[in-house]
């Protein structure tokens, strides 16, 4: 479990990026940090390995204190996963997935065992570990990213717009694999993005963020479409356009769901089920 | 060429000689430079002064330098030592503007991300910046290889036997085809030297020649 206890951070250039800040994020789930740019989700993500210090406030992992850790030995502890992958462009796949473990001392052997291994977890054909960074595709690179993220078996795993900067195709196949990784590991992930969907997709437990890091509402996917706290959340997942507001229309004697733009969206294929909802694209 | 053949022994000696001289400076200046460049590129404060100064030292001419070495560092006037730190001096006077330039070079979200996932300040210059600054290092150290080699030839005049010597013998004794052998000499070494340091980056930075390949077009 993750707690932000009254949180800010005020750069030293004025800016506060994070104000007043308490939230926790439950272990073994995923927590989605959405909100636009300025909405303080990556200084808060930043915030839990110490990459950033808070001003004020204090956060907790499992009841303890970070502050009281040691930065670099908290970020070892920690599994992250970063836009462009952030691989080391030096060093072949197999040693950029082992390089954390490489780094807590385990011996090198172990670690490219390991490391291989993961390569199979991730859907990543084990012939590519001797391969360089640059001679992977975005979404290979990406695959690489979140199994050296996985390498020390954290039991939290950050992810700062991961699948951001590839093509919507691979990132839907990337969602799709994190949902599958995350069923057999458990993890507590916590994932930021500015898109709406991808929280929706992904996220446990979706956070929406306005500027200075204020939380908009919290809750279920469900939760959040079906009574949007306010016109800011409304407005911001799109609960009252497009694709997200269907209605039902008949057609041949079938129900059919229809967007708000006129376009067909589905077929209703069962009737309410209490406590879930699911809409079959 | 004639005179090339029959005095092989001494063309021999003499790149020897300069090997000596100039290679500790080539090694020396790079070990020197590397915290100075660091210091240099790491705080605003340090760049201006570390930057200036070490150019500067660049700018000292050589001759006034063997005269008033031996003096500070307590050698003697003859010493050849007065060659390798002199010429140590003008290499980090080179050197040091090439660390600063080649760590700034280095990617700063490949930093930031090899911070993130925990390498310490020390590891992350050992692991990450020095080797991804290498290409740039290596032009540098390239750069300081040929001119220290070139430079360790004016050792001739204070008495440092190098390749340098057979210009000045050449040049006293009216020997033309000495002073053309000491020349050739010296750009033959210049260019092993700078051929070892290619050979050694390709070996040292292996991922810098993929460049280019095609990417593998496996299911992703």
């Amino acid at each position: 479990m993750i707690e932000f206890r009254s949180v800010s951070k005020q750069f030293p250039d004025g800016t506060l990026a994070v104000d007043d800040f308490s939230l926790t994020i439950p272990s073994h789930r995923t927590t989605v940090l959405v909100g636009s740019s300025g909405s303080g989700k990556t200084t808060l993500l930043r915030m839990i390995n110490r990459m950033v210090d808070p001003t004020s406030g204090a956060i907790e992992i499992d009841d303890v204190d970070i502050a009281s850790l040691e930065p670099v030995k908290l970020r070892r502890s920690i599994g992250y996963v970063m836009q462009n992958s952030g691989l080391l462009p030096h060093r072949k796949v197999v040693d950029n997935v082992a390089t954390v473990p490489l780094l807590r001392g385990v011996p090198r052997k172990t670690a490219r065992a390991d490391a291989l291994a993961l390569l199979d977890t991730v859907g990543l054909d084990r012939a590519l570990a001797d391969r360089y960074p640059s001679q992977l595709s975005g979404g290979q690179q990406q695959r690489v990213g979140v199994a050296r993220g996985l390498a020390v078996n954290p039991n939290i795993l950050l992810m700062d717009e991961p699948f951001g900067a590839v093509d919507p195709i691979v990132r839907a196949e990337l969602q799709q694999e994190l949902i599958r990784l995350q069923t057999e590991l458990g993890k507590t992930v916590v994932f930021v993005t500015h898109d709406v969907d991808e929280a929706f997709l992904l996220g446990d437990q979706v956070v929406i963020l306005q500027e200075g890091g204020r939380i908009a509402q919290i809750g279920s996917p469900a939760d959040i479409l079906a009574n949007p706290a306010n016109d800011f959340v409304a407005s911001f997942v799109g609960a009252d356009r497009g694709k997200r507001a269907l209605h039902v229309e008949r057609s041949d004697g079938r129900d059919v769901l229809v967007d708000s733009d006129g376009r067909l969206a589905g077929v209703l294929v069962g009737d309410a089920v209490p406590g879930q909802a699911r809409v079959t694209p | 060429m004639n005179w090339a053949w029959t005095n092989l022994d001494l063309i021999w000696d003499r790149t020897i000689d300069h090997l000596i001289l100039s290679v500790p400076p080539i090694i020396l200046s790079f070990v020197i430079a590397l915290p100075l460049g660091w210091l240099a590129n790491r705080y605003r404060l340090s760049r201006g002064v570390i930057l200036t100064a070490s150019g500067l030292l660049y700018a000292i001419p050589s001759f006034p330098m063997f005269i008033v070495l031996p003096a500070l560092v307590g050698t003697t006037l003859r010493s050849p030592l007065n060659l390798v730190i002199a010429l140590t001096i003008y290499g980090v006077a080179l050197m040091v503007r090439v660390v600063a330039d080649g760590l700034a070079s280095v990617d700063v979200d490949v930093q930031r991300s090899a911070v993130a996932v925990g390498f310490s300040t020390w590891t992350n210059f050992w692991q990450v910046e020095l080797p991804l600054a290498g290409p740039v290092l290596l032009a540098g150290l390239r750069v300081v290889a040929v001119s220290t080699v070139s430079l360790a030839t004016v050792g001739a005049v204070i008495g440092a036997q190098s390749l340098g010597s057979l210009f000045t013998d050449g040049f006293q004794r009216g020997i033309q085809a000495e002073i053309i052998a000491g020349i050739v000499a010296t750009v033959l070494l210049a260019l092993l030297l700078d051929g070892a340091l290619v050979a050694a980056g390709r070996i040292a930075l292996p991922w810098t020649r993929l460049r280019k390949t095609s990417k593998v077009e496996t299911a992703t």
